[in-house]
């Protein structure tokens, strides 16, 4: 395993079933000790993408490596849980988990930690049947956890949930990710992601279309109220560019990263502007998952 | 290192299928049919009123034992063995526990191999069952109507059981295979028994006498090469699926290769195809 290996690195990662391209020359990249959302609309590709990380599907064309490592080898120091949580129905969740541990190569004392992480321990004894469906998910969880794994792969994981159960979810990997584990969770939940993640990838018919920071998912460019309003659009459209500056009532809308805000705003004042306010313009989140995903689902 | 993750995945799996409870049910299936058909009806016919019928009481006694027990394997036993082999991969299939389990860093080969094994083990736990029972029945037989008390030896009772084991074997992998190739339960099961219930007999006994063809096809196939394999080891003529159709050493090699193709074409399949 090599030291400066990311936790998960695909390249050119194609997935083809006919004529349908299901991941589309995927080029993701999930960094050490972040928690990395995975966005998408419902058949976006994002399970389909999951499953090759974790070798049940043969990608068409590229690569994966985790930790630096291809094949089943990789899945050493890494836990999962895809499409929702799946078990042995007779067994209770302690033997399921049991079982598992086995097979992971987990000793059985790992077990009962697992349980107690996710505050399962009482029911442990219990079959997996009579389980609600956010002790299930628990459970997928404590599964996920066996090895104690360095990197964490989530597939929606509160899928179905009802509020109090997504946000024990929710806290539980938090919880999880600030221990040090790298987190790699998809969803089709803006406000998910936004609550857990560090980073997030939007996907689209198969193909990474944008890849930033939390923080700036809910904002777009920058807004700047300044005296006069008129002499300011003329000096940023100056500075950014035609169409890059728009006047929305009494501010102006630039479109620039908002890692330019010191320097536009150094230009303004040494211009003799007013700056009154400067900051990332906030805009609507399902607005925003939309442009940049392109629309909803598709049928697969 | 390698060994002991093969047996980690051997001990994974016995411990999932000892405590899956339709195991049991079929084994306790095979063991009342085998009791029903090779001991009760046959000594309610002997004493009854139409004894001068009846197969005699010398095929119910404990020197009958092997024969009496493993006679049903070509048939019903074999296909309660077909629903064993497909219950211990179908169910993979059918609960989505193949990600479960895969996503723990097992390569999938090392876990059918698991599987393969805990198949073959049930099998014989069904063989050794099945000839306990007979040597209950047998010994209850014998006292009931102070008949003497004769064994069979030790070469033939192992015989016996390896043969049984063979055929019952070379049916769950049937059932692991279909599993495997169709990704399920039920349809495999469905198949399974369609082919082992009626097509194979409808087979030996309507189309072999019209067609040489199909009579020469007979030596070749699963069902009439176990049914020459047990009828040889002392299977009572008669029995459904019980045949002279080929020698003992032929229908012995030609289980043996059915088993074997099963196992590697279930293998391979899973290990070349997504898991959806």
């Amino acid at each position: 395993m090599g030291v400066m290996s990311e936790p998960v690195e695909t390249t050119a990662l194609t997935k083809r079933y006919g004529d349908l391209v299901a991941v589309d020359e995927l080029d993701l990249t999930v960094r050490q000790g972040e928690v990395y959302g995975f966005l998408g609309p419902n058949g976006a590709g994002k399970t389909t993408t999951l499953r090759m990380l974790l070798g049940l599907i043969r990608p068409s064309s590229g690569s994966v490596r985790l930790y630096g490592v291809r094949g089943t080898a990789a899945l050493a120091g890494v836990g999962a849980l895809i499409e929702g949580p799946a078990f042995y129905p007779y067994l209770s969740g302690r033997d399921n988990l049991r079982v598992l541990a086995r097979h992971a190569g987990a000793g059985t004392a790992r077990v009962a930690e697992v349980l107690d992480v996710v505050d399962l321990t009482e029911r442990g004894r219990d079959r997996y049947s009579t389980y609600s469906l956010g002790m299930k998910q628990r459970l997928g969880l404590a599964a996920a956890l066996l090895k104690d794994p360095g990197l964490l792969i989530l597939d929606e994981p509160t899928n179905g949930l009802d509020p109090a159960g997504m946000a024990d979810i929710r806290a539980t990997v938090r919880r999880l990710a600030d221990e040090g584990r790298t987190v790699l969770l998809s969803s089709h939940l803006l406000g998910e992601v936004q609550q857990i993640c560090d980073r997030v990838g939007m996907i689209s018919r198969g193909s990474l279309v944008a890849e930033l920071a939390v923080a700036d998912l809910g904002t777009r460019g920058l807004r700047v109220v300044a005296d006069p309003l008129t002499e300011a659009r003329t000096l940023l459209t100056s500075l950014v560019g035609h169409g890059r500056v728009e006047v929305d009532g009494d501010a102006l809308r630039v479109d620039v990263p908002a890692d330019r805000a010191a320097a536009l705003n150094a230009e303004l004042v040494h211009s003799g502007l007013a700056v009154r306010e400067l900051r990332p313009a906030e805009v609507d989140l399902e607005q925003r998952f939309l442009e940049l995903t392109g629309g909803g689902s598709r049928a697969r | 290192m390698l060994v002991d993750r093969v047996l980690a995945d051997v001990r994974a799996e016995l411990r999932k299928q000892v405590r899956r409870p339709a195991h049991w049910l079929l084994l306790g299936v095979a063991v009342v049919l085998t009791l029903t058909f090779a001991y009760v009806i046959p000594y309610l016919g002997y004493t009854g009123r139409s004894g001068e019928r009846s197969r005699g009481l010398e095929s119910m006694l404990p020197a009958e034992l092997v024969g009496n027990t493993i006679a049903g394997t070509p048939v019903f036993v074999g296909a309660l063995a077909l629903i064993f082999g497909v219950l211990v991969v179908g169910g993979e299939y059918g609960w989505q526990t193949w990600k479960t389990v895969l996503a723990q860093g097992s390569p999938r080969l090392r876990v059918f191999a698991a599987k393969v094994v805990v198949t073959t083990l049930g099998s014989l736990v069904l063989v050794l069952a099945l000839l306990a029972t007979g040597a209950a029945a047998g010994l209850g037989v014998a006292l009931l109507q102070g008949a003497p008390i004769t064994w069979p030896s030790l070469p033939a009772l192992l015989v016996g059981a390896g043969g049984g084991w063979l055929i019952t074997t070379m049916w769950a992998m049937a059932g692991v295979l279909l599993a495997v190739a169709l990704r399920g339960v039920a349809l495999p099961i469905g198949l399974g028994l369609v082919w082992l219930l009626a097509v194979q007999n409808l087979l030996s006994a309507v189309a072999a006498p019209l067609v040489d063809w199909i009579a020469s096809l007979q030596k070749v196939l699963p069902g009439p090469n176990a049914g020459s394999l047990v009828s040889a080891l002392g299977a009572p003529s008669g029995t459904p699926g019980v045949s002279e159709v080929v020698g003992a050493g032929q229908g012995a090699v030609v289980v043996a290769c059915y088993l074997v193709v099963f196992t590697v074409v279930g293998g391979f399949l899973l290990w070349r195809r997504d898991i959806e």
